[in-house]
């Protein structure tokens, strides 16, 4: 009767309609699908599983309790055990229908297999999920932001690294030192009594800066260290003679081949002696 | 007040007002005109005022220093965050003896005493995806003697003490996000703190605006700008652990972590000297940032470690001016 009128033609609140199967929401409901032998509503003579944080339970409906709605679940708790628990589900159901019988054992065996999982898994390590918080995140980037422009990264690493420049941390790779030199020398200058000294000192630098630059030129591949150090020595005395186009056009060769060897740098480095000419050219090639 | 507004429409001029009555009451303001566009009209009329009598104030101010030359009084410094930082009292004083002696008994004196040489261990959060994969990478050319190891979904508690007994010195898991990474926990081994931060801004070496080629296999030299804190001491010799004491100059790379507000920008850089006062620097290299999650005192333990400092919102983000690195 009960079928008759709510499973397949009125309206069943628990039934939930697919495009190809019925579903039965009913908590009670053996299989989930909605049929008429599985649906607790129609059927006077019903049994389900179901678990509880962690335990499971047999569920019994028999007609004598129809009246009762109260008392109309009976519960039974299943053991641990899994071998157990399924010969109490046959000592219970006894007498039952197959139908339900076997369901019952189907969905227990279910019903322990996912619990077994979610042990399993909870041992292992859990990703937590944060929620991020929107106007949090806008704030952040938008500081963010702000203080990359605040910093001026690219000012504040020459800064740091010409710094690093000038307390010798590089040590004798970069032949500089002119400036730092001139320096010194006016302050000996101004200590020391007599100029004829410092006179001296200039002339044997220039010379040896001039001796350095011819040596160059008449060695093909000699050391690479001794190399850099004489190119970059040459390359820095021209510099400070001539300005500014130069540095750029080379330093822009630098920057491209950095760690080349000594062929490359030996074309710029030729390319000196008629510098004052010939720069356009200069410019082309070193481009 | 919004019925002064009314009849007299478009004037912003309340009308000349015989002494006995006062058309306007004083607390008039632009805000409480009910009509929305006549509210805008006076609103903009009233920025324009504002703006005309600033740049009045600005020529005035000028002449008057022109007109004073040499007497003219020194020009006021603008204020910006980092001039109006609240103090931090745990600022460091370069030349604190206690700090100094903190230093030296820390976790990172062997480093520093140049009895460890860094060797680092970058992997992933599980599953990392493409761009978080080649981000590792990208890192390990970067930091030299480090190494990239699958996470194949195996708890970092367990790979700690394989870490230390194959003398790894430090250890670096790069949190991964739907496909980007968002996060970096860097862990120094021996016992050492253990550093959470969330990573911000990553940039591959291929989305850099740049020329240069790639990062040659030499010690970069490392810059650690604007540490000043206690805190930003320590995470400053964190992350300085990370490259090898001694840098190859000739190689003129240079690996920068530059502290602004609170948030640590990292750069790779090649440079080369182009005079005594000019440098020039090309950027290559990984760039991303850093914000300070949480330090803590132990290796990685997120339950039962403690911690030397979180970073509470509520309690920390109240005022901007105030920072902790």
């Amino acid at each position: 009767v009960i079928w008759d009128t709510l499973g397949n033609r009125q309206f069943c609140s628990y039934k939930i309609t697919t495009k190809t199967q019925n579903f039965c929401r009913n908590e009670y409901n053996l299989t989930g699908l909605c049929n008429r032998s599985s649906c607790p509503l129609a059927n006077s003579q019903y049994a389900t599983v179901r678990e509880e944080k962690g335990r499971c339970y047999l569920y019994m409906k028999t007609i004598e309790r129809a009246a009762f709605p109260r008392r109309l679940w009976e519960r039974v708790l299943l053991s641990k055990n899994y071998e157990k628990a399924l010969e109490e589900i046959d000592e219970n159901l006894i007498y039952w229908p197959r139908f339900l019988r076997h369901k019952c054992k189907q969905r227990f065996t279910k019903i322990t297999q996912y619990l077994i999982r979610i042990r399993k898994l909870t041992l292992k390590r859990q990703r937590k999920l944060v929620p991020l918080r929107r106007k949090i995140e806008r704030r952040e980037k938008r500081r963010e932001e702000k203080a990359l422009i605040a910093a001026q990264l690219d000012n504040a690493i020459e800064k740091e690294l010409l710094e690093r420049l000038k307390q010798d941390t590089y040590g004798d790779i970069y032949n500089f030192p002119i400036h730092a030199f001139d320096k010194a020398l006016q302050q000996q200058e101004a200590e020391s009594e007599s100029e004829s000294d410092t006179e001296k000192e200039e002339d044997d630098e220039e010379d040896v800066d001039k001796r350095e630059f011819v040596e160059a030129e008449d060695s093909d591949l000699s050391d690479f260290e001794d190399m850099d150090k004489l190119e970059t020595s040459s390359e820095e005395e021209q510099e400070e003679e001539e300005e500014v186009e130069k540095k750029a056009s080379r330093s822009k060769a630098k920057g491209k081949t950095p760690l080349k060897g000594p062929a490359r740098r030996k074309r710029p480095y030729i390319e000196i002696e008629y510098e004052k000419e010939t720069e356009p050219a200069t410019k082309t090639k070193a481009a | 007040a919004g019925g002064g507004g009314g009849p007299a429409v478009r004037d912003g001029a309340p009308p000349p007002t015989t002494p006995e009555r006062v058309l306007f009451p004083p607390t008039f303001s632009v805000s409480e005109i009910k009509n929305k566009q006549r509210r805008h009209f006076m609103f903009l009329r009233w920025k324009q005022q504002q703006r005309k009598e600033k740049l009045a104030n600005k020529r005035k101010r000028r002449k008057e220093r022109e007109a004073l030359g040499d007497k003219a009084p020194p020009k006021a410094i603008p204020k910006t965050i980092e001039n109006q930082r609240v103090y931090d009292e745990t600022t460091v004083d370069p030349n604190d003896e206690e700090v100094a002696f903190d230093e030296a008994t820390d976790e990172f004196a062997p480093y520093f005493n140049r009895q460890t040489v860094p060797k680092i261990l970058i992997t992933t959060s599980d599953r990392p995806r493409g761009r978080t994969v080649r981000f590792c990478e990208q890192l390990s050319t970067v930091i030299p003697n480090s190494h990239v190891y699958y996470r194949r979904g195996l708890a970092l508690k367990r790979i700690i003490p394989q870490c230390i007994a194959r003398d790894f010195t430090d250890l670096i898991v790069i949190n991964e996000d739907r496909k980007i990474p968002n996060g970096l926990v860097l862990s120094h081994l021996p016992d050492g703190p253990t550093a959470h931060f969330r990573m911000s801004s990553v940039r591959l070496r291929k989305e850099i605006k740049r020329k240069g080629k790639e990062p040659t296999e030499h010690v970069p030299e490392v810059i650690l700008n604007n540490f000043t804190t206690r805190l930003g001491h320590s995470v400053g010799r964190m992350l300085a652990c990370l490259f090898p004491h001694d840098p190859q100059f000739i190689g003129r790379q240079v690996a920068t972590f530059h502290n602004q507000r609170d948030y640590i920008f990292f750069r790779f850089h090649r440079y080369i000297f182009k005079s005594e006062k000019k440098v020039g620097i090309q950027e290559l290299g990984p760039r991303f940032t850093l914000k300070l999650r949480s330090l803590q005192k132990g290796t990685f333990d997120s339950k039962f470690g403690e911690y030397e400092w979180i970073h509470k919102r509520r309690e920390m983000d109240t005022s901007r001016r105030k920072f902790h690195l």
